[in-house]
């Protein structure tokens, strides 16, 4: 069942939400919409789902125009962040919702029905709730039944709309790796919205990157670690350290920066910006260093250094028993090796909330 | 052992509990509850064998029977109405939304006599509506029809105001779930939208019934008060006092009194088992 997304725009009040989406998903396959809040992903999967209705673009799903057709005739399995369980029904009338408001000519018996039911609960790991109401549930429980109820109508498509972001961190991780079984068991086309990247990289063959309405990247999350398509990417992935350097022969050069581990880029001389994750960051201490370390804190197996150059400020982590890290106490004064990083062309000017503005690709930031 | 000497008393957060409960109780007690026991005594004075002769002489079962009928019948309309205004109210965005709303309240401002005044006037037969009506045969003014039309204008907010929250609170993907499960819209109102508001739509119909069961002024200028036909109940409890007859006013009262407690009651059921499932999503 393979889902072909074409120039997708939709707005609201004249607010693009939207702004052009392109995107193949394939059958079988779990892609992941990631994104920050405000960047579209959730309003993508309710166009796809039919709660949502895109201003143009197109949208086919195994060779039929989907944009045709209602809600309640696409046959997908939506999941909702907060559960959206019928409060006034049983575990087991939840789940069997779908088959029960099926016209009497399509409608299973009630044996099947049942039968069916009882094995989805089974199949939840959750066959001793089935007389429960969703008020008598934890929220782990609550989205396992919303799952449950979702895939009782065998859907062509499964998307989930932040499906753990209501739950604590031990249920969600649990919930994750069920998730996967799920769908490799079901082997099921699902497209999950989230805006955690370990959930989704941990979870997803494939992790779509969207940022203002637009795909920023697709990948895994090796190549959207290492290489971030675009500033917005490299923000997005946690390098908040953004240096101004010169570009020269294909190397980032700024006073006090030791790019000797960095590669050749083939880039244009000239003005660029260099992205750094505060873990990719070696201090070398030097009397004379461009930064000076204001302040130092630790939790025991990270130091995190503040840095200020008398312009900028920024931190960088490094482990707490690294030989690197004798001496660094708040006064000394070091100088930088990236070990790794992104850098795009063009200068940085502004802060990073507004120097969005600057980069292709992107008209305002979040 | 000798720090326990002195009980420790827990200290509330908000101060003047016992002087607000007090004040409280006494208004109870004074505003609602002494009348109440009042004709209860009164009522119990009577004897049961005089009770009932009271009770079940024509004219007053006659009354009972216009009141109670009026009363279900305006129940009725105002039950389907009132989710119609309801669910307009909720689900529509309009030009003048915010005035409808507020024109809902004006039965529970508005002195019933006034608005029997009115109605009485409007469709008279040479009012507004009356004439019309007239012309194609129905009348309602000194009809069991006026009666009925009184009751359902005074007790008509309290079905949209019952309904109204619920109805906003009502979570949107709880009908979009329905939606991508295939439901069409009247399933999903059949199956998601009314389960969660029935407990209200019966608790608000409940009260509007018993609403108009005492209403009294709105109806008396319309009904034309005619004995056997159109006389309500509340209406012959009056004619009772005037008549210096308290026996038979306090019997009329007590038997409204009791329909109104056991409907009360009612509406409290259904509200308390409805919430036994609901607690906090």
């Amino acid at each position: 069942m393979s889902i072909v997304i074409e120039h997708m725009t939709k707005s609201f009040d004249g607010t693009a939400v939207l702004r052009g989406i392109d995107l193949t998903i394939e059958s079988g396959e779990l892609v992941a919409l990631l994104g920050p809040s405000g960047s579209g992903k959730t309003t993508l999967l309710k166009i796809i789902a039919g709660l949502e209705w895109p201003n143009s673009g197109g949208l086919v799903v195994h060779g039929a125009d989907w944009l045709h057709l209602a809600a309640q005739d696409r046959r997908i399995g939506f999941v909702f962040q907060h559960y959206a369980l019928f409060p006034h029904m049983s575990v087991r009338d939840n789940i069997a919702f779908g088959l029960t408001v099926r016209p009497r000519a399509q409608r299973p018996g009630k044996a099947v029905i049942a039968a069916k039911v009882d094995r989805l609960l089974e199949f939840l790991q959750i066959a001793h709730l089935g007389d429960r109401y969703p008020a008598q549930l934890s929220g782990g429980q609550r989205q396992r039944v919303a799952l449950g109820r979702a895939l009782a109508i065998e859907p062509t498509v499964l998307l989930l709309d932040e499906p753990f972001g209501a739950l604590d961190a031990a249920v969600r991780r649990d919930l994750r790796a069920w998730l996967r079984e799920v769908h490799d068991e079901t082997g099921s086309t699902t497209i999950f919205v989230t805006h955690d990247q370990e959930e989704a990289f941990e979870l997803a063959d494939r992790v779509v990157v969207m940022g203002e309405g637009r795909i920023e990247q697709i990948g895994n999350a090796d190549q959207i670690h290492d290489h971030p398509a675009s500033p917005f990417v490299a923000r997005f992935m946690g390098a908040t350290i953004e240096l101004p350097v010169t570009l020269q022969a294909g190397r980032a050069e700024a006073p006090g920066l030791d790019s000797s581990r960095l590669p050749r880029r083939a880039l244009p001389d000239g003005p660029a910006t260099l992205f750094l994750r505060p873990a990719d960051v070696t201090p070398l201490a030097d009397p004379a260093g461009r930064w000076q370390i204001t302040h130092r804190t630790s939790n025991g197996a990270l130091l995190r250094l503040d840095l200020t150059d008398g312009t900028s400020r920024f931190g960088i982590d490094l482990p707490r028993r690294a030989p690197e890290a004798q001496g660094l106490v708040p006064g000394a004064r070091v100088n930088l090796r990236p070990e790794a990083g992104t850098i795009f062309p063009g200068p940085r000017t502004l802060p990073p909330q507004a120097a969005a503005t600057e980069f292709p690709r992107k008209e305002k930031s979040l | 052992m000798s720090a326990a000497a002195a009980p420790i008393r827990a200290k509330r957060v908000l101060p003047g509990f016992s002087l607000s409960l007090g004040t409280t109780l006494l208004y109870v007690a004074l505003v609602i509850l002494i009348p109440v026991v009042a004709l209860v005594l009164k009522g119990a004075e009577i004897g049961p064998a005089r009770f009932w002769a009271i009770v079940t002489a024509p004219r007053t079962l006659a009354a009972l029977r216009v009141t109670l009928t009026a009363a279900a019948a305006a129940t009725v309309f105002n039950a389907f109405y009132g989710l119609l205004m309801a669910w307009v109210l909720t689900r529509y965005d309009f030009p003048g939304k915010r005035i409808l709303d507020a024109l809902m309240d004006i039965p529970f401002a508005l002195p019933t006599a006034v608005a029997g005044i009115s109605l009485t006037a409007l469709y008279s037969a040479n009012g507004w509506f009356g004439a019309p009506l007239t012309g194609a045969g129905i009348e309602l003014v000194y009809t069991l029809g006026g009666v009925i039309l009184a009751m359902t204008f005074t007790s008509i907010p309290f079905v949209v105001r019952a309904i109204q929250p619920v109805l906003e609170d009502l979570d949107p993907a709880l009908e979009q779930a329905a939606m991508t499960l295939g439901a069409r819209p009247f399933a999903i109102f059949r199956r998601v939208v009314l389960p969660a508001i029935l407990p209200a739509w019966l608790a608000g119909s409940t009260v509007a019934f018993a609403r108009s069961l005492g209403e009294f002024g709105a109806v008396v200028f319309i009904a034309g008060n005619l004995p056997f036909k159109t006389e309500i109940a509340a209406l012959l409890a009056f004619i009772r006092l005037e008549e210096y007859d308290y026996q038979g006013a306090a019997a009329i009262a007590l038997v409204l009194l009791l329909i109104a407690l056991i409907l009360l009651a009612l509406s409290n059921l259904i509200q308390f088992r409805a919430a036994r499932h609901l607690e906090a999503r």
